[in-house]
């Protein structure tokens, strides 16, 4: 494998409901992405997209975005991952363009859940046999938060800082979808209780959006981009699907076996990162996460938050630019706008969020509840 | 799902019929006839008791497609007393605070309409136990 790097972004801002559909959401990103590496042609463009067959009627949304996009005849693959999906795409061009396949690769990634019933078809990431039996995704996040709140002994309000700091963040971040709204400790607690014990301000929203990133290999990066983004490692571990196999339903093993691959294969550690952009779909996730890459002990995540050590100003700051949370979680296109963000803190242009002096940054996919985790590291 | 896998799943649907693994004894719900813990074969069928208790649980608003009618719903993790975790619905309530640790027992009960054709899905649910333990 060669060295591979970020050296074009593009990011739609996220919005309730977007007039555009796939093909020119996609198109949009893919152009901007292509303009800002300063190249006409790609060798290969990988798709992330979840629900367009469940909302749109539409599968196939590879070869439809490179048509759109003026990329006539050439290999576009759509990559899915549930919920990761945004990040199976972008491994798959890290392994094209470092093997020699490729030498410029775009990944884009689409979502519009403004359309039709989005809650519904999310579930669709779990075991369809659970599913039949009443199970919804949100459901098995709110078991999650009660089972660690009662085993953690956790207060009530033990959470209400994740989506504090999120909302805080996205509040200087154009593309968030929240970027006007004000969150505080007791918004959190006086929102809609949703699926007691979540609350409606511990779920990501539902949203449209779309971001596409360039790769090219390491040594003609330069050739593209004065500030080249180097992924140092890309990795992916699943665990028993349902979350009632698991030996712990607590402990995300998949994240915690992606994280510690990633950091070998990076040659980090723990402390070397940053800043970390979780896959914060849910509160409880995020906690979850932070434990299973190490940042905190089993039951001790929740403490990140209620002394605001994920702040960033802390000592692991994380969603940086909003996060799902505040950002928005356009499935499909998230884990390309957490790259797109990623960038522009490694490049020092995160603006009144920056993490100061940010070398190197982590960020996360989780498909279902932990079933499929995808762990990128970049660097400069 | 078509009315051919209804009728393969009857028995763990009807009857709580899973699997235990003759190599490492791990009782598995639902059958899956390879042992999540020791990686082999795992066909030997086994009879849940059908008791346990509430291991986390929560209430669905939005409900996927089949169970739309039915919300808001109960829906938990079991501990199953052989031990697995099972996901189900909660049924009979009543005003009977459901906390974690409630003792419950498996009954039949009608899920919901499949497909367009609405077949009605029968399957398992749990109470709260009638009996003390």
């Amino acid at each position: 494998m060669r060295p591979v790097s970020i050296v074009g972004t593009a990011q739609l801002p996220v919005q309730a409901t977007t007039q555009l559909d796939l093909r020119q959401l996609g198109a949009q990103v893919v152009r901007g992405a292509m303009q800002e590496a300063g190249v006409e042609r790609v060798d290969a463009l990988f798709a992330s997209n979840m629900l367009g067959d469940e909302l749109q009627g539409q599968k196939h949304v590879a070869a439809l975005i490179a048509d759109e996009s003026g990329l006539e005849g050439i290999e576009a693959l759509q990559v899915q991952a549930a919920m990761a999906s945004g990040s199976a795409p972008l491994r798959m061009a890290y392994l094209a363009v470092g093997s020699g396949e490729a030498d410029l690769a775009v990944v884009v990634g689409v979502e519009k859940m403004s359309e039709g019933l989005a809650a519904p078809a999310l579930s669709k990431a779990l075991d369809a046999k659970e599913v039949a039996d009443g199970a919804t995704l949100i459901s098995k996040n709110a078991d999650l938060m009660r089972l660690y709140r009662k085993r953690y002994n956790v207060p009530e309000d033990g959470f209400v800082n994740f989506p504090v700091v999120a909302h805080h963040n996205a509040r200087n971040n154009p593309n968030a979808l929240f970027k006007d709204m004000n969150v505080n400790p007791r918004t959190v607690m006086k929102s809609r209780m949703i699926h007691d014990p979540l609350r409606l301000l511990d779920c990501s929203p539902i949203c449209d959006g779309a971001a596409a990133v360039v790769l090219s290999p390491a040594e003609e990066a330069r050739a593209h981009s004065p500030h080249p983004v180097r992924i140092l490692s890309s990795t992916v571990a699943t665990d028993r699907f349902r979350v009632g196999d698991r030996p712990n339903p607590l402990w995300l093993e998949a994240a915690h076996k992606s994280a510690l691959k990633a950091y070998r294969l990076a040659n980090v550690h723990r402390g070397d990162i940053d800043f970390f952009e979780v896959h914060d779909a849910f509160s409880i996730m995020a906690c979850m996460q932070l434990e299973a890459a190490g940042f905190a002990d089993q039951g001790q995540g929740w403490h990140l938050a209620e002394e605001k050590r994920i702040s960033l100003r802390g000592d692991i700051p994380i969603s940086t630019m909003g996060g799902l949370k505040a950002r928005g979680h356009p499935i499909g296109a998230t884990a390309l706008y957490q790259v797109s963000e990623m960038v522009l803190q490694l490049r020092g242009r995160a603006g009144k969020n920056r993490v100061r002096e940010a070398k190197i940054g982590m960020m996360s996919s989780v498909g279902g509840a932990g079933s499929t985790v995808i762990t990128h590291i970049l660097g400069i | 799902m078509e009315t051919s896998q209804h009728w393969r799943l009857r028995k763990q649907r009807y009857a709580l019929v899973g699997e235990v693994c003759p190599h490492c004894e791990s009782k598995i719900f639902p059958p899956r006839d390879i042992c999540p813990d020791c990686g082999e074969d795992a066909r030997e069928m086994y009879q849940f008791s059908g008791r346990g208790e509430v291991y986390s649980h929560t209430t669905v608003y939005q409900a996927p497609s089949g169970h739309a009618e039915n919300v808001p719903y109960p829906v938990a993790i079991v501990r199953l007393e052989e031990g697995p975790l099972v996901t189900a619905q909660l049924t009979d309530v009543g005003d009977q605070p459901i906390e974690i640790g409630t003792p419950v027992e498996m009954v039949t009960r009608k899920l919901g309409a499949d497909g367009e054709r609405g077949m009605l899905v029968y399957g398992y649910k749990f109470r709260p136990a009638l009996v003390e333990r």
